[in-house]
């Protein structure tokens, strides 16, 4: 079908037939460079010079995940609450001031790292740096911002809480990894309110100002960026974060029952599914050969799952199956909304799709598409400096480098029917996967 | 930054704008159609959004919408809104002739299958589910748009206002609407990307040029009659947290008025650094999360502040507190370093947006349906010129107490 030509018949159009393609395989792929810079304290600086426009972003990762947290939330709440006070400024005066030159400033924190995210134009970068500098180095943590924090990240949780989707992500993560493990770890109301000031600093102090850090910065960056990080950051008594071995691992206890049913609102009218089992990081040489196969599976609109499910049956909204980001131990994960009512009939066409591609080899058009829709997205994510940035960071985080980009786009464009489905057989077997329905 | 293009019509009315940008790999290929929830049959709501979903069951000569797009790398998806309804494929720029052979058959006619129309109900019944039964407080807006607009169609949601709705509805409707409003005539088409004019123009012609141009919708909706005393409604559901809403009607989307109303909600409730935020959650305590948006409609739209309350907070006393809030906005102009600082984050807004050859191309859309595509050049300039004396003037419009809609949802638990 690819192949084929207009065709015209007199003067009319012939619509049938599809104008042809140029194949995934011919396009060549280049993840454009990052040049690394080094401050005095042997902070690096990852910085991808892309664009046009004059607005940039910057960076800075901490290993200051929830997976160095001596008590539940803290980590979360040290990361949210760093814009909440510093020896000199209050938590107004410093929106107001990020907010002033219209600029983004957020915050997030993962299991491994947690950073704060700067967005700018480049021309407010000099008033800007100095006052994130300040958040890293001068935090105080008032008490009565904390007071605020713990109170309304309680509501928040209520709320949550009477969602299924919510409540049935938390689940499956615990089962998959244990309830201890940072991975598959949740707080309860109750966690936040226990959270104390001092702990808040201890671990501020431990894991920021005497962190491991790392600064990506993407745009078209201006000429003084690296001498301005110096100048700020250069100083700070910041250490290189973990990799291979420092990184801190902890032991994957598994739930032992693997079907589970669960009533969180008795009126609701759809449940929650998730369907998963563990699957190993990306360092597994099938990691990026399963994201081909989990394309084909459930991995965009015109995936299996997708077109039995929900095209032919109208059970849901979406189905979408992925290979989870976590550093340590990933998940193959299958999450979905459906009636009420067409839960079970969903979970067994799951099942009947994982067994398809066990026993059955996937046809030349199929795999066709999905190696051309995986090759289109990754040239349409590679547009742009701050998407090149997040194919970056995800590499640097995860201990890898180009020629993981380079090996994955290379499997996609090569990788046969016959392997796909070997690869079927050894990691979807449904009797390896916990099933989850939250109502 | 100026965003260039160029702009040409064919010969059966479809309006066709090109966006050249050169450094990008990708192409998009955006059509818009004037239609969406406001043009609907008050007995026949959500269907602009069911139709949506249709346009991807099928066309005339190609049964599969998605099969071809992936194999040439592609990727899609649609929205409606109470306004209009859009479709957007982003694909490698050399492959854009699939993207026009797509996009030109669903406008030629769809292949109205039983089966398509069958599947997508259920479907957007469980969306609907999804979105608004299965959630709490998804109910709130359905409720407002009542209270609100009494005359003028936003006073359904573009889901619908039932399921009952999407339920009853017949492929002989499906048909009448498309060969009213899916033609050329009613279209905007908007490629962007690394394209030529000319390489468009030849495209154009080839693949939607012999499309019959069809009959120019013109929208006769009623207007909102001027609401004339506050009104309100209290529910109580089961939800954990007691919640207020109040609208406010505002100018519609070409007026001045919109913009001074989107710089008033600026100043009200967008960031940490907003007043409602300062007062009512950091200083008062009053409110566990506060907002304040608009809800941006082509016809007159809502200002519309929203917030949880503090466990054990009397709704009657929150609800004065943002009055109060709001009050301030009447007595007295903004400072200028409010006024300096809305300006500059609406500024690095549109910088940030239109960072994406997708947002472009949707945008131009967008403002070709408000009338003028070029209008997208000039948004900056009508903000920076609004004066501390327009804002107290429009806030003394839109807060007047007779134009509130307080909507009290009680947690009833």
């Amino acid at each position: 079908m690819s192949k084929a030509m207009v065709v015209k018949s007199g003067n009319r159009l012939n619509r049938k037939v599809a104008p042809p393609v140029k194949d995934a395989r011919e396009f060549e792929l280049e993840l454009p460079p990052y040049v690394r810079h080094s401050l005095s304290n042997g902070v690096e600086v990852y910085a991808i010079d892309l664009g046009k426009v004059d607005a940039m972003m910057v960076s800075w990762i901490f290993d200051a995940g929830n997976s160095y947290e001596t008590g539940k939330g803290i980590a979360a709440a040290v990361n949210s609450l760093l814009r909440n006070g510093t020896s000199a400024r209050k938590a107004f005066d410093i929106s107001e001031h990020f907010d002033y030159y219209g600029a983004y400033l957020n915050r997030a924190c993962h299991h491994e790292t947690a950073e704060l995210t700067l967005h700018c134009l480049n021309q407010h970068i000099r008033e800007l740096v100095p006052v994130v500098a300040e958040l890293l180095t001068e935090s105080v943590y008032p008490e009565e911002e904390l007071a605020i924090y713990k109170k309304n990240a309680q509501q928040r949780l209520q709320v949550n809480l009477k969602k299924s989707d919510f409540v049935a992500g938390r689940l499956i993560d615990s089962y998959l990894f244990g309830a201890e493990h940072p991975y598959g770890r949740y707080n309860m109301p109750e966690d936040y309110q226990a959270l104390g000031r001092e702990e808040l600093v201890q671990f501020y102090r431990k894991h920021y100002q005497h962190g491991a850090c790392r600064i990506i910065a993407a745009g078209k960056l201006p000429a003084d960026l690296i001498p301005l990080l110096e100048k700020y950051f250069g100083a700070l008594p910041l250490g290189e974060p973990a990799v291979g071995a420092a990184v801190p691992e902890f032991l994957i206890r598994p739930a032992g029952q693997k079907k589970y049913r669960v009533t969180n609102d008795p009126d609701g009218v759809q449940g929650s599914i998730r369907i998963a089992r563990n699957f190993p990081n990306r360092h597994h040489p099938d990691f990026q050969r399963v994201q081909v196969l989990n394309n084909v599976f459930g991995g965009f609109f015109g995936s299996r799952l997708m077109n039995n499910i929900r095209e032919d049956k109208g059970y849901t909204y979406g189905i979408y199956s992925y290979l989870v980001n976590n550093r340590q131990e990933s998940a193959w994960m299958i999450s979905t909304e459906a009636g009420k009512e067409v839960c079970e009939p969903t979970i067994e066409e799951v099942y009947k799709e994982m067994n398809l591609l066990r026993e059955e080899l996937i046809d030349e058009e199929e795999l066709e598409m999905a190696r051309n829709f995986a090759i289109g997205s990754v040239l349409g994510d590679l547009d742009g400096p701050f998407h090149v940035a997040s194919r970056w960071k995800s590499i640097l985080l995860n201990g890898l480098d180009e020629n993981y980009f380079r090996e994955g786009v290379r499997i996609v464009k090569t990788i046969t029917p016959e392997e796909l489905r070997e690869l079927a057989v050894r990691w979807l077997d449904p009797a390896e996967f916990f099933e989850l329905v939250v109502v | 930054m100026t965003i260039k293009f160029d702009r040409f019509e064919l010969a059966n009315g479809l309006r066709v704008l090109v966006h050249e940008d050169p450094s990008t790999p990708m192409a998009i290929v955006n059509v818009l159609y004037d239609v969406g929830a406001r043009d609907e049959d008050p007995r026949k709501t959500g269907f602009a959004h069911l139709f949506e979903h249709l346009m991807f069951g099928g066309s005339v000569n190609i049964d599969d919408f998605e099969t071809p797009l992936q194999l040439a790398g592609g990727e899609n998806n649609a929205y409606t809104t109470n306004d209009f309804t859009n479709y957007y494929i982003q694909l490698p720029a050399e492959n854009i002739e699939t993207a026009f052979w797509l996009e030109s058959d669903r406008m030629l006619s769809l292949a109205f299958s039983e089966k398509s129309l069958e599947v997508q109900r259920k479907v957007v019944m469980e969306e609907f589910k999804e979105h608004y039964i299965n959630k709490p407080y998804g109910d709130a807006w359905f409720k407002l748009r009542e209270l609100v607009y009494l005359q003028h169609p936003y006073r359904w949601m573009t889901i619908g206002s039932e399921l009952r709705h999407i339920e009853e509805v017949k492929l002989d409707d499906v048909r009448q609407f498309f060969f009213k409003y899916y033609r050329p005539v009613n279209a905007i088409l908007v490629v962007a990307g690394k394209v030529t004019t000319r390489q468009v123009r030849e495209l154009a012609e080839k693949w939607f040029g012999d499309i019959p141009s069809g009959e120019k919708y013109v929208r006769q909706l009623p207007r909102e009659p001027r609401q004339e005393a506050a009104r309100r409604l209290e529910v109580r559901a089961d939800v954990p947290l007691d919640a207020l809403y109040k609208c406010y009607p505002m100018a519609s989307r070409t007026e001045k008025g919109y913009y001074v109303a989107d710089l008033i909600t600026e100043v009200l409730g967008s960031g940490t650094s907003s007043r409602l935020h300062q007062a009512l959650v950091k200083e008062k305590k009053l409110f566990s999360q506060i907002e304040c948006h608009h809800t941006g409609s082509v016809d007159p739209g809502l200002v519309v502040v929203e917030g949880k309350l503090i466990k054990g907070v009397r709704m009657e006393d929150a609800d004065r507190a943002v009055e109060e809030e709001l009050e301030k906005m009447r007595a007295a102009p903004v400072t200028e370093k409010e006024l300096t600082k809305v300006k500059n984050k609406t500024e690095s807004a549109i910088v940030f947006e239109d960072m994406s050859v997708m947002n472009r191309a949707n945008s131009l859309a967008i403002y070709e349906l408000l009338g003028d595509a070029n209008l997208m050049n000039t948004e900056l300039d009508k903000y920076k010129a609004i004066s501390a004396e327009d804002m107290l003037e429009t806030s003394r419009e839109i807060f007047d107490h007779r134009n509130s809609n307080t909507l009290y949802y009680y947690s009833e638990k």
